[in-house]
Parts: C-alpha cells; sequence; structure tokens
C-alpha cells in the first residue's frame, strides 16, 4: 500500500481582488516522495507554498500538513515543516554559523545540540569552511546552500523549496539536486519543490504537477505527465539511415501507430503513439538502408511545457 | 470596489476572530511545553536584536552624539552654577531651598542649548533610528520569510524588535541620568534631596515614553513602507514638522483664522488662547516639553493660562513633586497613548502584511 499522504490539498482557492491566484486545487503529496510544482512565473505556486505553511489563508478550500491543518495551527506545522524561500536571505553581518544557531535559538533547540547539528548540516551541504565567514559575502549557491542547512537545522518530515536552483550555476545546481535527493532517499523527508526550471526538477522527482494559472494541468511521473497533456504522440523517436528517400519514409509512415514524421536531411523524427522502435528498425533494414541511430527521446518537461503551449497563449 | 474591499476585510476580520478562538481551544494541552519554547524563542530575538543595535554603526555614532551633546550642556550648566554658588555663601543655602539640583537638566548659558532640550532634540532621532527599517529591512533582504517560516508567533518579531529597542533606550537613558546626577554630586557637592531624585527619574522614564513615540512611529513606518529611505525620510519629515513648523502652523492659523483683533472680552480672549494651546498641545514635542518643564521647574505651577485674578492669592512657592506630578498627568497619558497607538496601528498592518519574498 502507498504511503500515507503527508500533504494534502483539497480544492484550495485563493483570490487576491479579481484575481484568482490559486484554483480549485487538489493535491496530496505522499511521505518520502519528491514532489516538482512545476510553472511559469505567476503561476501561483508560491501562494501555494505560503497556504501550505499558513501564512496566507486560503480564500476557500481545505489545506493538510502532516495532518494538521495550517489555518489554525501554524506553529505546529511550522515546527515539522522547513521552508526554502526563493531567494533566501541571511543576516550580512552574522556568519554562516550564527545564522544557523538563530535559527535554532527560534526552534527552541537547546545551545551545545544546536552547535552539534550545524556542524554536521555543515559539513554535509559543503560550508565547513565558510562556516566562519560573513553570509553577505556569501555567493548565491552558497547562500542557498546555507538556506538548506538552516531548513534542516529543525530535523523537519517535510521541506518545501521554491525555486532551489534559481540563480545558480549548473554545477552548482547538480550539487544542490544531489543533496536534496540523498536527503529525501537517506532520511525519508518528503520533498516538494517548485521550479520554473523544467530540466532541473526533471533529474530528481518521483512526480510532478503542472501548475498554470492557479490550476493544476496534470500531474504524475515524466510519462503519465505526456501521456495526460498528449493524447496521442506519446512518444518521439528519432531516426538516423541513410539512404533516406522517399520510398522508405513512405513505409515508416505506413506503420501502424506513427502518426506524424518530420525529415531534416538524413534524420527523421517519428512521432507515434506506442513504441515502436523495433518495427521502424526492421523497415529500414528491409530496405536496404543503414540504420545509424535509433533512439527513443525521452519528453523532457521542457519539450512537454514546450508542446503544451505550443500554439496557445501562455500567459 | 472600495465597498467591496471592505467587506472583504470585515469578513476577514470576522473569520480571524473565529480561528484565534479555535486556536486557543486547541492549544489548551501543551500550553505549558510550548509556551516555555516559544519564550526561549522571543528572547533569542531580543537578544539578537540588541546585539544587532549595539553593533550596528548607525547606533554607535547616534549613542556618541548623543553623550556627547549631553555632556557638553551639561559642563556648561555646571560652569553657569558653580559661579553662582562661588560668588557668596548665602547663595548655598538659598540653592538648597530652590532645587539647585534641577538646574543641571535645564540651565544654559547660551553658549550650549541645555540637557532638557538636547534630549528632546536627539531623542526623536533615536528612536526614529532605532525602529525606522526594523520591518522592511527583514522584508528586502529576504529574511522576514524564512523567520516567518520558524514556530514563532508572528507577532514576536515586531514585539521582539520594540522590546529590544526600548531596553536600549531605557539603559542608555536612565545611566545617562544617573551620570550626570552622579556628576553633579561630585562637581557641585550638594546632593540632590529625595524629591529632586524623583523629579529626575519621573523625567527619565518620560524621555523614554516620548522615544518610544518616536520609535513606535519609524516601526510603523517600517511596516508601511517596502524602502528603508522612503520610512526613514517620512519619519524624519513627521519630526520635522512637530519640531519646528508645527508651532508656525498653529500660529499663522490663529493670527488668520481666529482674528485677534476682534476680541473684545476676557472671555473671547481665554478662549482663543485655549484653543491655541489646544493645538499645540497635538504634537507630541510641545507635550514632551511642557511635561518636562513642569517636572524640572518645580516653579511651574500650572500649564495653562492664569488670569490675574486667579493668581491674586497664589503663594509664590514652587509645587510639591505630587502636585507636578498631577500638573503632568493628562500630557503624559497623551504620550503614553500615542505610543500606543502607534504600535498598535503597526502591530495590526504587520500581522495583516502577506508574507512574500519578493514583492
Amino acid at each position: 500500500m502507498a504511503a500515507p499522504a503527508v500533504i494534502e490539498l483539497n480544492n484550495l482557492c485563493k483570490t487576491y481582488g479579481d484575481h484568482r491566484a490559486v484554483d480549485h486545487l487538489s493535491l496530496s503529496i505522499l511521505k518520502g516522495e519528491i514532489f516538482g510544482l512545476l510553472g511559469p512565473n505567476g503561476a501561483g505556486k508560491t501562494t501555494t507554498i505560503l497556504m501550505m505553511l499558513g501564512l496566507t489563508e486560503p480564500t476557500s478550500g481545505s489545506v493538510r500538513v502532516c495532518g494538521i491543518d495550517p489555518v489554525r495551527n501554524p506553529i505546529d506545522v511550522k515546527r515539522k515543516v522547513g521552508y526554502l524561500p526563493d531567494d533566501v536571505g541571511f543576516y550580512h553581518h552574522m556568519t554562516g554559523l550564527e545564522n544557523l544557531l538563530y535559527t535554532a535559538a527560534l526552534n527552541g533547540i537547546p545551545r551545545a545540540e544546536a552547535e552539534k547539528r550545524a556542524w554536521e548540516l555543515l559539513e554535509q551541504v559543503n560550508l565547513t569552511e565558510a562556516a566562519h565567514k560573513k553570509a553577505g559575502k556569501y555567493s548565491r549557491g552558497m547562500r542557498q546552500r546555507l538556506g538548506l542547512a538552516d531548513v534542516l537545522m529543525k530535523r523537519p518530515d517535510v521541506i518545501i523549496l521554491d525555486e532551489p536552483t534559481l540563480g545558480i550555476d549548473p554545477e552548482g545546481v547538480r550539487e544542490l539536486l544531489r543533496l536534496i535527493r540523498d536527503l529525501s532517499r537517506n532520511e525519508g523527508i518528503t520533498v516538494l519543490l517548485s521550479s520554473h526550471q523544467l530540466h532541473h526538477v526533471q533529474q530528481i522527482c518521483d512526480r510532478v504537477g503542472l501548475f498554470v494559472n492557479g490550476k493544476l494541468l496534470a500531474e504524475g511521473n515524466m510519462e503519465r505527465l505526456a501521456q495526460q497533456l498528449f493524447l496521442q504522440d506519446s512518444y518521439v523517436i528519432h531516426v538516423a539511415a541513410s539512404p533516406l528517400d522517399a520510398s522508405l519514409r513512405a513505409k515508416i509512415e505506413a506503420i501502424p501507430g506513427v502518426n506524424k514524421v518530420e525529415q531534416t536531411e538524413n534524420e527523421l523524427d517519428v512521432y507515434c503513439q506506442t513504441d515502436v522502435s523495433a518495427a521502424i528498425s526492421k523497415t529500414i533494414i528491409e530496405s536496404h538502408a543503414s540504420l545509424f541511430h535509433l533512439s527513443r527521446r525521452h519528453f523532457g518537461l521542457d519539450e512537454i511545457y514546450h508542446r503544451y503551449f505550443e500554439g496557445r497563449d501562455a500567459r | 470596489m472600495k465597498a467591496g474591499k471592505e467587506g472583504r476585510w470585515e469578513n476577514d476580520g470576522f473569520s480571524y476572530a473565529k480561528r484565534w478562538g479555535e486556536r486557543l481551544k486547541a492549544g489548551g494541552l501543551d500550553e505549558k511545553k510550548r509556551t516555555r519554547g516559544a519564550s526561549s524563542a522571543f528572547s533569542a530575538i531580543v537578544k539578537k536584536e540588541l546585539a544587532d543595535y549595539l553593533t550596528s554603526w548607525r547606533m554607535i555614532i547616534l549613542i556618541a552624539l548623543i553623550l556627547l551633546t549631553c555632556f557638553g550642556s551639561l559642563y556648561t550648566a555646571m560652569t553657569t552654577i558653580r559661579d553662582a554658588l562661588d560668588s557668596s555663601d548665602e547663595a548655598k543655602e538659598i540653592a538648597k531651598g530652590a532645587y539647585l539640583f534641577l538646574k543641571l537638566f535645564t540651565v544654559s548659558d547660551g553658549t550650549l542649548p541645555s540637557f532638557v532640550t538636547f534630549v528632546g532634540f536627539l531623542g526623536p532621532l533615536l528612536g526614529i533610528a532605532l525602529g525606522f527599517d526594523a520591518i522592511n529591512s527583514e522584508r528586502n533582504r529576504g529574511t522576514l520569510s524564512r523567520l516567518m517560516a520558524q514556530p514563532i508567533p508572528r507577532d514576536y518579531v515586531i514585539n521582539g524588535k520594540f522590546v529590544a529597542a526600548l531596553m536600549l533606550n531605557a539603559v542608555l537613558f536612565l545611566s545617562l541620568g544617573l551620570l550626570v546626577t552622579a556628576l553633579g554630586i561630585l562637581v557641585l557637592g550638594i546632593p540632590p534631596t529625595f524629591e529632586e531624585f524623583s523629579r529626575i527619574v519621573c523625567f527619565l522614564l518620560l524621555c523614554l515614553v516620548y522615544i518610544a513615540f518616536w520609535l513606535n512611529l519609524g516601526i510603523l513606518f517600517s511596516v508601511l513602507f517596502r524602502q528603508a529611505a522612503t520610512s526613514a525620510l517620512s519619519a524624519l519629515a513627521v519630526w520635522l514638522f512637530f519640531n519646528l513648523f508645527y508651532a508656525m502652523v498653529v500660529e499663522v492659523f490663529a493670527k488668520s483664522f481666529l482674528q485677534p483683533d476682534a476680541i473684545t472680552s476676557v472671555e473671547q480672549a481665554v478662549s482663543h488662547q485655549e484653543l491655541v494651546l489646544g493645538l499645540m498641545r497635538l504634537s507630541p514635542s510641545y507635550l514632551f516639553n511642557e511635561s518636562t518643564t513642569a517636572l524640572l521647574s518645580p516653579d511651574v505651577r500650572t500649564l495653562g493660562i492664569v488670569t490675574v485674578e486667579q493668581t491674586a492669592g497664589a503663594v509664590a512657592a514652587p509645587l510639591p513633586f505630587s502636585q507636578s506630578v498631577l500638573l503632568i498627568w493628562p500630557q503624559a497619558t497623551a504620550l503614553i497613548a500615542a505610543t500606543l497607538i502607534c504600535f498598535a496601528i503597526a502591530y495590526w498592518l504587520f500581522m495583516r502584511q502577506e508574507i512574500r519574498a519578493s514583492g
């Protein structure tokens, strides 16, 4: 049986004046899972997160985090949930270690224990050398890693990360994502992360929810997401063969399940409903052409995103 | 549109109250454990804020300025008093009865303003400097949302800042006042009587309230304005207005609208004067000046207007301490009320504000 739901949103709505930021959102996130909340800027991701923490009150609908209602008991929720805001800030005049200790004090952790935990976490996020450096001198990536350590100070059950990869260089992103994944796998922490950078989310998330204009358009793992969004053309197979003439192309188009074929010189993109790689390779070999390359293109989120918004108004 | 907004607010207010009730009910069980953890969190905030104030250059410069000016004015007051004392032995005897000690705070030889003037002038500046970026700097640095994600009630942040700033003020002004008293004893060789001492303590408390007013105004602006510079400038503008321009505005108003030339009877003159005085008393700095004058100069018998008939039977003697306190009671109450109102508005706004990392 599946793990119990840690975060449950039920018909959640939030309106600002006439603008509906979150529109009847229902979502449940299971224990130990990494869930990616994906959407363009202004889709209502941050608002949703704030409602989970009880920092904003929902207009209607209900939220439960770890079985607690954040509207009524925000402090109990915040005891269990760590939140890393986008563009996390630290007190510039305090060192990284002091910032962590301050968080610990706010959480009522005794000083000795806090110090031990802070050093452990600093080691984990690879900031041991910068521990005594003023937080104002930290680079963006360092700040983000310190933010992660800060969130973990209270030993949370759930961590919510708002755009954790924004503005960090690729190597930093990889490191951060690896850290997040390790945390989830080794300590069983449930992770909710929001982003508009799709390939980052894709690397580590178990499930993804696509969130646009306050509505959840689709959710599930990558493949299900693709199926939900594009009922046909769920697979794209990339073929490179030579010679690639019209008759071969016609043969490939005739394979059952193939919807569309796009050709660029000696390469083909075959859009199909089911995985027909075997049939394609067979067709090519049988027409005595040489097959150089055949791969099933995985649907990246970029692709999903791009194709979803292709031809319609994204905003 | 506007009506709709108000309706929503009302609605919000109602649901707030309902939720508070529910929160209270839910929180009954492990209340003890929770409050212990919470109070340590509160003291952590106060400690950190206090440390921030004490190490910030802004505060160091302001405190240095206050110390310098206060001791400067004290020095001139001391030399003036000592010269008067040295002139004859009789003077010493008279001095004992004439609340000489309080003169330390009010006398000046014309080169430097008196201690009271300096405190009345620089105190607000200190208050504003302590408060003007309390909330918006946290917001701009992105630390507010991080702070809000910790298991502390939201009001801890604003309360903690207020308490820390007030503590700093209390320590600064009480120690300053006591230092002045000690120096006075050393230099003049006359110990203050108990009454003089109580007047000084009362004066210092009043300073504290007055500074707390400006502090709260600063905090209020820091909640209202997102930019620290905007809030600092607006707070300074209010301060300048009340310190310099308000009296002029009232005067212009009295001259042009109340038509002093048309006054024919005593009653009219009195009511005219009372109206002007009432207008003046809307300014916190005027209230402060009035009450410090009454406290530190026992000869001041009234803060309103008196006719010649009323003074006819009066004995020209200084008021006892309790009577002076009675005299300034309305002023002190008004100052405290203004302070509380400022804080209440700031608190209310802060509790309702959206916490967002950006925007």
